[in-house]
């Protein structure tokens, strides 16, 4: 770990002024340490945010709810109206990491943790996200764990989070501050894809902070069911994961989303996989052809071959626990 | 006969538990010295070639660096092979840090930046730039089977393999593979050398062999007679202290240079830059009458090693040990490979060739149509037929029977896929498990000190298995005293000579020179008692006195007795050293230990995760000295065995050359959620001939024979047979 100057601003537009290329924010610290130990990432200042006033959760006037950066993984997954009325949220937080992470982590760092592709993590080895123009070391190498939808020749990293496939599901907004005022951005295009640009894995420049995230009022409390099929039973990132939310007539579909993680360098969504869905049945029929829209053009890897088909099941099972009622 | 209140046999506490849980124990890497330096090691990142220049310049300018050591500017060491070659060492020509610019595998340890603080250590070592001239090379096994040669010593043959399975009624034949493995103690390797005034080296390591690395440190650097090695607490090791490790000698280096006191302890990360269960990939053949008679028997296994040493285990002698079986070939070859030395693994050798073994005989008892544990019965035999000798002892069927009693084995359908309940299907598995019985040489010393406690040591180690505690039980047995009056020393190269602690005998090796060293002491004690005027125990010999509750006692006459307390008053302190060894009566016979493993599985078919939800584990060990460390040691092998079956696997890319998911995050080993009941028993077994104690150590046998289970049981469940571990869920979709 490099040494690193430390700020500690009060407010949210002391965080702003401070922040630049050569400064990091870090509250949880859960990701961003490991990474300096690594020496993935060098930062000449750490601007802690943890005394900024975001740590609260307070309903909207639309309904909704909004929920300051600074709310941990923990409290926002136990908070009573995201257990009530948004709890493919809670489920997705808590399939994720261990209980002494979700402690630490926080809503706004959970947006922002880097990808867990090994050789973004070893130094010794190439990577265009860590070094942009080195190489990207997975796309030929051990790659079980990468991307088989929206990789490009410089990056086949996914992105780890469990919580932001239920973020991008529920079609929540990130709202922003910069110097130069507030913004809030659709949650679908917070994060992007690494095209030859891997370095970037959102729309946020160096002088923005996460203020907020904010759900809306439909939260699909009845039917929505969170999968992540992993390799042990806990404390590992998913082979695939899956957000499914449904709004149900009887037993025909009104709305439905659907997000996948594990597949993409963000949580990976498509309007045609939905639209399929509304009207028709909630069966395995409806079910496999969204499956199938959603992970049309695939591109596997030499060693995750497997994941287009582990998908669409992990889909299907999805959309029938989800429309079975949601598991409490 | 043993009095009631022998504390043999006793599911006693951890002697060391409240100094290990309150943090009063001290690790290699915990012990603080003033002035201590702080080494961080840089590792190579090509597999083969050599280092053309290292730019030390930044990591210099870093404030607190004291020094950057590499292969130009290191100390004088040793040239030849010889004073390499550990107690545990591999043949061939053992790795030598920072000897010269060759690169021989990814991960190599080539420079060592040491600093005032851990903290300036670790930056400036990020700061080092290594130009490397690369050459090609090769770290995929699977690639070099053609060039693969003959593993050093021989494996043991019997018959006439190819006629026998041309004739015969089932002929079973596949091919298993098993991956590379990472030990990953908790505690990581750390060596802190504390420099003594005189140029002597007090070095705190993390060791399984306290005078293995004090010999090693003396004959590398030339420093006979001016090194102690302690390590009294171990956090796990498994192995992977057999050897000494890299960073034991560039700390050494660094105190002699700097003539400071250094330390190195190794990152997680580094954890994966030494040695490490081998890749094998193995093929059985086994031809076998209608009913299951085992008719011709083919195991061969190539394993990986480096260019530099041939690492060998037992991979296949079990194939020709554990049943019945007039034909049989065993073959084992290794391929060279551009990696470090594999090193010993919990159950070396019989973790993956027992695998293998007992998944192909699975498929024989698929093959025949009969019950899988009725085939093991089938084709029971007492007498090791690779040895043409009979066991010393071998209750392997009570295993089976009441193993298989408290699974609920009977009520197990044939056929696979006949068990469900709601999306899962359910499998039962079993496997056998066997390991080695062994004794080593080993002394200990036994002192009466005058306050009346009994101090027995020796220089052995406890890397959590519960050493300090089953020989303080041997002990305070010998001696009659309660076990709050014993103390049991080891982990310091000083004390009298011990063998490296592995291969599950150090109860069987230490606890034997622990029982002899005390039965030398008690006729010290008699003979001091005798001295007394009017003794009572005037011309009496051991046989007519007892050891009780602190007292020695007369047989004869009851009311004849002096607590020992008493009796060192008057003689002063008492000691004993004694050396025991393996017995001639041991050479007439085959010795190990054996288990019987079932397991549940349940597999969710659509997503391919498997859940292990039942282990019954019954083990034949002769006699336990302390049921609580000794089930303690089986369960942890149970668990190993789920992570063998299910998730560990070191990751190799071979255009790199280099293991790609070095940490704990992605390197899978069970968590609390994958383990789920586990019930392990001891059957009794009656041992004479084995040692003193009838006692045979339970370290390894834990694991062995669980994973397979747990992949037979997945193949009930399923009817996919998934002969490459791990079994992830891509392999089951």
């Amino acid at each position: 770990m490099n040494p690193f100057d430390y700020a500690c601003p009060s407010s949210v537009d002391e965080a702003v002024a401070l922040a630049g290329p050569d400064s990091r924010f870090i509250a949880g610290g859960t990701n961003i340490l490991d990474l300096m130990k690594e020496n993935v990432l060098r930062p000449g200042r750490l601007i802690d945010i943890t005394r900024l006033p975001l740590g609260e959760i307070a309903s909207t006037l639309e309904g909704g709810l909004r929920i300051g950066a600074l709310v941990s993984n923990s409290d926002l997954a136990w908070h009573p109206e995201v257990q009530h009325r948004y709890p493919l949220l809670a489920q997705a937080i808590l399939s994720g990491a261990s209980a002494q992470l979700r402690n630490m982590a926080t809503t706004g760092g959970n947006l922002l943790q880097r990808t867990r592709c090994w050789y973004f993590y070893d130094t010794g080895t190439p990577c265009n996200k860590r070094e942009p123009g080195s190489g990207c070391g997975a796309r030929d190498g051990v790659n079980r764990m990468h991307a088989i939808l929206g990789a490009s020749d410089a990056c086949v990293a996914v992105h780890p989070s469990d919580m932001c496939v239920a973020l991008a599901a529920l079609e929540a907004r990130v709202q922003v501050k910069g110097p130069h005022g507030e913004r809030s951005i659709l949650f679908e295009d917070f994060h992007r894809l690494p095209g030859d640009q891997p370095e970037r894995d959102n729309v946020l420049a160096d002088d923005e902070l996460i203020t907020a995230v904010e759900l809306p009022a439909e939260g699909f409390a009845n039917h929505s069911a969170y999968l992540k099929v992993r390799e042990r039973a806990s404390y590992a990132f998913a082979l695939v994961s899956v957000a499914a939310a449904l709004d149900l007539d009887g037993n025909t579909i009104r709305r439905a989303r659907l997000a996948l993680g594990g597949v993409a360098h963000k949580p990976w969504r498509r309007e045609k996989a939905e639209a399929l869905l509304v009207g028709r049945r909630a069966e395995d029929g409806a079910f496999a052809q969204a499956a199938e829209a959603l992970l049309e053009g695939s591109q596997p890897l030499t060693y995750n071959a497997f994941k287009p088909e582990l998908a669409r099941r992990a889909i299907i099972r999805a959309l029938t626990d989800a429309a079975g009622g949601t598991a409490r | 006969m043993t009095p009631s209140t022998s504390p043999m046999g006793q599911p006693l506490d951890r002697v060391d538990g409240p100094l290990k849980v309150t943090g009063q124990a001290r690790y290699a890497a915990e012990f603080e010295i003033p002035g201590l330096l702080y080494g961080s090691v840089v590792n190579g990142t090509i597999a083969r070639g050599r280092v053309i220049a290292i730019d030390s310049t930044a990591a210099e300018a870093v404030p607190g660096v004291r020094l950057v050591l590499t292969h130009e500017n290191r100390p004088p060491i040793a040239s030849y092979d010889e004073p390499y070659e550990d107690e545990d060492a591999a043949e061939g020509s053992p790795f030598r840090p920072l000897y010269n610019d060759r690169v021989l595998y990814s991960g190599q340890p080539l420079a060592l930046v040491v600093a005032e603080s851990l903290e300036a250590a670790r930056h400036a070592a990020s700061l080092v730039r290594i130009e490397y001239e690369a050459e090609p090379h090769q770290t995929d096994l699977a690639l070099v089977r053609d060039h693969a040669h003959p593993a050093p010593g021989e494996v043991p043959s019997r018959g006439h393999f190819e006629d026998a399975y041309r004739g015969a009624a089932l002929q079973v034949e596949h091919q298993y593979g098993t991956p590379i493995e990472h030990h990953n103690p908790m505690e990581p390797h750390a060596s802190t050398v504390h420099y003594q005034p005189g140029g002597e080296l007090l070095i705190h390591d993390k060791t399984q062999g306290v005078q293995n690395c004090m010999q090693y440190v003396e004959k590398v650097f030339g420093l006979q007679g001016k090194v102690r090695v302690c390590a009294p607490f171990v956090g796990g090791a498994f192995g992977s202290g057999l050897r000494p490790q890299y960073q034991l000698p560039l700390a050494v280096m660094a105190a002699l240079r700097l003539k400071r006191s250094v330390r190195v302890e190794l990152k997680r990360q580094q954890m994966f830059t030494f040695g490490y269960r081998p890749r094998t990939l193995q093929r059985l053949a086994i031809g076998a009458s209608p009913n299951g008679q085992l008719e011709a028997l083919f195991h061969g296994s190539l394993g990986q090693t480096s260019r530099f040493e041939d690492f060998t285990e037992h991979e296949v002698e079990w194939s020709g040990a554990l049943y019945a079986c007039d034909n049989v070939k065993l073959e084992y070859e290794l391929g060279s490979l551009d990696v470090y030395t594999p090193l010993d693994m919990r159950a070396p050798g019989a973790a993956v060739g027992v695998y293998a073994l007992e998944m192909a005989m699975d498929e024989v008892a698929y093959a025949a149509a009969i019950d899988p544990l009725q085939l093991r019965l089938r084709n029971y035999t007492d007498i090791n037929g690779n040895q043409g000798k009979p066991y010393s002892s071998k209750e392997l069927r009570a295993c089976y029977e009441q193993g298989a009693e408290r699974f609920g084995w009977s009520r197990r359908p044939l056929e696979p896929r006949s068990l469900r309940e709601g999306r899962e299907l359910i499998g039962w598995g079993m496997a056998t498990g066997v390991w080695e019985a062994m004794q080593m040489p080993a002394s200990a010393k036994a002192c009466l000190e005058s306050d009346g406690r009994l101090v027995v040591s020796s220089a052995t180690a406890d890397i959590g298995t519960g050493t300090y505690t089953a020989m303080t039980q041997i002990a305070a047995d010998a001696l009659g005293l309660p076990v709050d009056k014993v103390e049991f020393r080891l982990g310091d190269s000083a004390l009298p000579k011990a063998p490296l602690e592995g291969g599950s005998a150090t109860v069987s090796s230490v606890g034997s020179a622990v029982s002899r060293a005390c039965a030398s002491l008690r006729q010290h004690i008699l003979d001091a008692a005798q001295q007394t005027p009017a003794s009572p125990f005037t011309g009496a010999s051991l046989d007519d006195v007892s050891f009780e509750n602190g007292e020695l006692i007369s047989r004869r006459d009851p009311q004849a007795r002096v607590s020992l307390a008493q009796v060192i008053q008057t003689s002063g302190t008492l000691e004993a050293e004694a050396r025991a060894e393996p017995g001639e009566e041991r050479k007439k016979w085959a010795t190990g230990t054996h288990s019987a493993v079932f397991a549940e599985v349940r597999v969710d078919e659509a997503l391919g995760t498997v859940r292990v939800t039942r282990v019954v584990s019954a083990v034949a060990a002769g006699r336990v000295v302390n049921p609580k460390t000794a089930a303690n040691q089986i369960t942890g092998g149970v668990v190993w065995g789920i992570g063998m079956a299910l998730q560990e696997e070191t990751w190799t890319d071979h255009r790199l050359g280099r293991f790609m998911n070095h940490n704990l995050a992605e390197y899978h080993v069970p968590v609390n959620a994958d383990v789920h009941d586990i019930e392990v028993f001891f059957v009794e077994e009656e041992d004479s001939v084995v040692n003193d104690l009838g006692s045979k150590g339970v370290g390894e046998i834990g694991i062995v024979g669980v994973a397979a289970a747990i992949a037979n049981a997945i193949y009930h469940a399923t009817g996919k047979r998934v002969r490459d571990l791990p079994i992830t869920p891509d392999k089951l979709i």
